[in-house]
């Protein structure tokens, strides 16, 4: 082939095919189909997040001074002039007030630190509601999990940098929640701040965890992340002509660059115009951290507020046990209760596949009514999660509705254990109901809204069949069968070694999936067929409709 | 292990349904389309534009120009200015794109067959049999003394890398420094916006006043940090004193207030938070971060929140000219609890 007969494009596609025989692997990429819906944007808008976090983030590098060494302030914001401060939040006054842009691009990474959490959250939420996590994508659940832990770990880290007063009151608490950590807790404060708080030390050492390892550790994960949902390929929605084993949608090229691509540009087009209108986080109106102030109703970014609810909420118990003071006030609302939250967040896909003993691989996502009790756990947790939001702000409730915070503290620690409860129960009421009405429209029809007058007078309403679209929907439901109680000896007598474990499992089985209402067998929607038939060739038939 | 196997079952399954297709008006229109092309190149065209009004704001507007503006207030335009032509610049290169996926490129949904990825038995017993050769030519399993040593090395390499972390803190007894503080007896304490010293008398029934030991400033000077500020400041409040139910320590003669002027820790015993709140009514003092709420007028017990321990309260009197002096560090440590405070 001569050089001369190709054109720009084939001449680079044919150097990268020969030092990586790219073109088999990139045609087929090109090719690669995902499917479209509304909610699979909510992992695309974490991911552009992410990248609009570290562009910014690089940014703010270039100007932000990490030390703890005090100076005297003398930029262009005059309220704080002549006043004594770390250099951290001079410079953080001077990105603001002194860096043409500074400002913006600092509004802009706080902005979209909030979106790339709250991003996750909802994405998260898609996949469990709608069992996107099943086999063989448990993996990328878990990593998903540890992504959104050190999202809020690193969003922590970077609103306490500037070390104005809000962002050092939020560091002496989590000083304080490291002081009880049992046994080494006194030992792990003295070494993460140098010495005693707020000491000189923590800020330069915060900077680095905050733009190098944590940061680093995310990158990692998502690559991972991503390269799993490319392998496994993406689930989909049922609908007429999607199966387990197919994927419907758009190849990647051209649509899905110019989609995903333009929806790249829409996020980061969005979170600038919001740092542009809308002020975020104003370090200048704290002014700078001082351990003996501290301003009244502050409160944390969004995703600290179940913690900080929970600190709130937690009553004042505290135990001796070998020799030591282990302050349960702290120890439990600020490590335990988290670790439990995100270790069953991140083994659930494994307690659902021990309890349905499902082992097959899904393609196909659930809608949510079809899985009641996951969908009514997922509600319940979320409740839990909501309260402890909300417990966050007890003080703002407060004063905002006039009310004693002792009683709304009160109410919510009693909260936290009836709502989620009350919650489930609902939850998964309206499953089943909607389960049942999914069943009656498959065999019955949907009703018309028309109404007929029967020669005899009696009234019925007519009832049509839905479309072929609204029943591929309907009958990609999967009925679970619960585990059957196992004997708890085999033939001959003999005890089974793991009758006890397995009674357990057919439990849980059962509690999981005994009130599933199941899809119409063959048979019943062929005689539903024939009974539509029989309506279309004229012939009303009380009986149908009067179901 | 199991014979647990997946209940669902395949029958009833009808075959699928074809993928539903409708046309689009710019596929049957060509006006349309022309439409649509135009407001793309339009989207692009105003991107470039807002790119070039972004370069002329930050070079024409004066970067401490402020104006007041509705809704937003008084403001700097420089910022707005530049965020807004920034953004609408990246926007519309986002809404031309998917414009142009939605109008003009191909809506037809293509099918892709997913490949069952996991590999034949007979694959994973020859992946089985080449690890399975590759240890026993190793000899891991053959030569135990080789295998245990490597074991413990791999234990205990690690432990240099966390012995080194020990050089993060610079104090050799941390415990001990959380539970002094530079208070001593005969320290004045003085208000810590003026530094001034405090005359006992000069307070009335009811104030509250944010105090630190005289010294602190200098101190600070010195050393650089605000590790003592942390632990040493303190609120003055003054009771009536036939309100006072009870003190943490002093007798009749020697009582720990001066004429119902009590002094206790600013430093909240839940996680360490400075308090602010004081209502005189109740003689509570709430603290603004967990809400735990102390009786200042009963030895700083705890009346309602997540704290366990009492506020610590600082035994103070007066010296010869009448202000206000401590007579000790406090008795009990400061702040939130540790392993090692009761100890």
């Amino acid at each position: 082939m001569s050089l001369t007969q190709q054109s720009p494009t084939s001449k680079v596609l044919t150097w990268a095919d020969e030092r990586f025989g790219a073109a088999k692997g990139l045609r087929v990429a090109m090719n690669k189909v995902f499917p479209d819906h509304w909610s699979f944007m909510l992992g695309e808008i974490a991911l552009y997040s992410f990248i609009i976090i570290l562009l910014s983030g690089t940014y703010l590098t270039l100007f932000f001074v990490p030390s703890m060494t005090e100076i005297v302030y003398n930029g262009s914001y005059v309220p704080l002039k002549g006043v004594k401060m770390t250099e951290a939040y001079a410079s953080s006054l001077d990105i603001s007030f002194d860096v043409r842009g500074g400002l913006l691009m600092r509004q802009i990474h706080h902005w979209a630190a909030l979106f790339f959490v709250g991003a996750m959250s909802v994405h998260m939420l898609r996949v469990f509601f709608t069992g996107a996590f099943r086999k063989p994508r448990e993996l990328n659940w878990v990593i998903g999990t540890v992504l959104l832990t050190l999202g809020i770990v690193e969003g922590f880290a970077g609103y306490s940098l500037p070390d104005d007063l809000l962002s050092g009151t939020g560091l002496r608490i989590t000083q304080g929640i490291i002081l009880a950590t049992p046994v080494i807790g006194t030992w792990a404060s003295s070494l993460l701040f140098g010495g005693e708080f707020p000491g000189t030390d923590f800020i330069p050492r915060l900077f680095t965890i905050h733009v190098l390892l944590v940061p680093g550790i995310i990158l990692a994960l998502v690559t991972v992340h991503m390269l799993l949902v490319v392998f496994h390929k993406h689930t989909q929605f049922p609908g007429p002509g999607r199966t387990n084993k197919n994927v419907v949608g758009y190849p990647l090229l051209p649509v899905y660059v110019a989609k995903a691509g333009g929806f790249f540009f829409i996020v980061f087009g969005i979170t600038t115009l919001l740092a542009a209108l809308v002020t975020i986080n104003p370090i200048w109106m704290f002014g700078p951290y001082v351990p003996n102030a501290v301003s009244a109703g502050s409160q944390p970014d969004w995703y600290m507020g179940f913690l900080d609810g929970a600190v709130r909420l937690m009553p004042g118990i505290e135990v001796q046990i070998f020799g030591g003071t282990l302050g349960l006030n702290m120890l439990v609302p600020a490590m335990v209760i988290p670790g439990i939250m995100f270790t069953l967040l991140g083994l659930y896909p494994w307690i659902e596949a021990w309890a349905s003993g499902d082992r097959s691989i899904h393609n196909l996502l659930d809608r949510p009514r079809n899985a009641p009790t996951r969908t009514a756990l997922g509600v319940m947790a979320l409740t839990f999660y909501v309260i402890l939001w909300a417990s966050g702000g007890n003080d703002l409730i407060a004063t905002t509705f006039g009310l004693s915070i002792n009683s709304i503290t009160w109410t919510l620690r009693f909260g936290l254990f009836i709502l989620p409860a009350i919650a489930f129960w609902v939850t998964k009421r309206i499953c089943l109901s909607l389960q049942r009405r999914d069943r009656e429209k498959l065999l019955h029809g949907r009703e018309s809204g028309r109404i007929m007058r029967l020669p005899h007078g009696e009234f019925i309403e007519i009832h049509e069949p839905i479309s072929d679209k609204e029943k591929a929907k309907l009958l990609s439901k999967v009925d679970i069968t619960p585990l059957a109680l196992p004997a708890a000896e085999d033939a001959n007598g003999v005890a089974l070694p793991q009758a006890r474990k397995r009674r357990i499992q057919a439990k849980v089985s059962q509690w999981f999936y005994a009130d599933n209402v199941p899809r119409p067998t063959a048979a019943e929607l062929e005689e539903a067929e024939a009974h539509f038939a029989h309506l279309e060739s004229g012939h009303h038939d009380r009986e149908l409709e009067s179901h | 292990m199991s014979d647990v196997v997946h209940h669902e079952s395949s029958e009833n399954r009808p075959a699928p349904a074809p993928i539903p297709h409708e046309l689009r008006r710019t596929d049957i229109d060509a006006r349309a389309a022309r439409r649509a092309e135009r407001q793309v190149a339009t989207m692009f065209a105003l991107s470039a534009l807002f790119a070039v009004l972004f370069v002329v704001s930050f070079v024409g507007i004066d970067p401490e120009f402020e104006m007041g503006l509705p809704v937003i207030g008084t403001t700097r335009p420089l910022n707005i200015a530049m965020g807004v032509c920034m953004g609408l610049s990246i926007l519309l290169i986002g809404t031309g794109a998917i414009h142009w996926a939605r109008k003009l490129m191909p809506d037809v949904e293509v099918v892709e067959e997913r490949h069952d990825f996991a590999s034949s038995d007979e694959d994973k017993a020859r992946l089985a049999e080449t690890f399975g050769a590759g240890v026993e030519d190793s000899g891991f399993v053959k030569r135990p003394i080789i295998r245990r040593t490597l074991l413990g090395a791999m234990a205990l390499f690690p432990i240099p890398l966390v012995v080194m972390l020990r050089d993060l803190g610079h104090d050799p007894d941390p415990a001990g420094s959380l539970k002094r503080t530079m208070w001593r007896s005969g320290m004045r304490l003085v208000t810590d916006s003026t530094h001034e010293p405090i005359k006992a008398d000069a307070i009335p029934v009811g104030n509250l006043i944010n105090a630190i030991p005289d010294g602190l400033v200098e101190l600070e000077e010195e050393e650089g940090n605000l590790n003592e500020r942390a632990k040493a400041v303190i609120i003055v409040v003054r009771i009536d004193p036939a309100d006072i139910v009870s003190q943490q320590g002093g007798t009749a003669e020697e009582p720990w207030d001066y004429n119902g002027v009590l002094a206790y820790s600013k430093v909240c015993t839940h996680v360490g938070c400075p308090i602010s709140l004081y209502e005189q009514r109740t003689h509570h003092l709430l603290c603004p971060c967990h809400q735990s709420t102390f009786d200042l007028a009963d030895s700083g017990r705890v009346v309602f929140g997540p704290a366990v321990r009492r506020m610590p309260q600082l035994a103070i009197s007066v010296d010869s000219e009448g202000y206000l002096i401590a007579r000790g560090d406090f008795a009990e440590p400061i702040g939130p609890s540790f392993w090692e405070i009761a100890q």
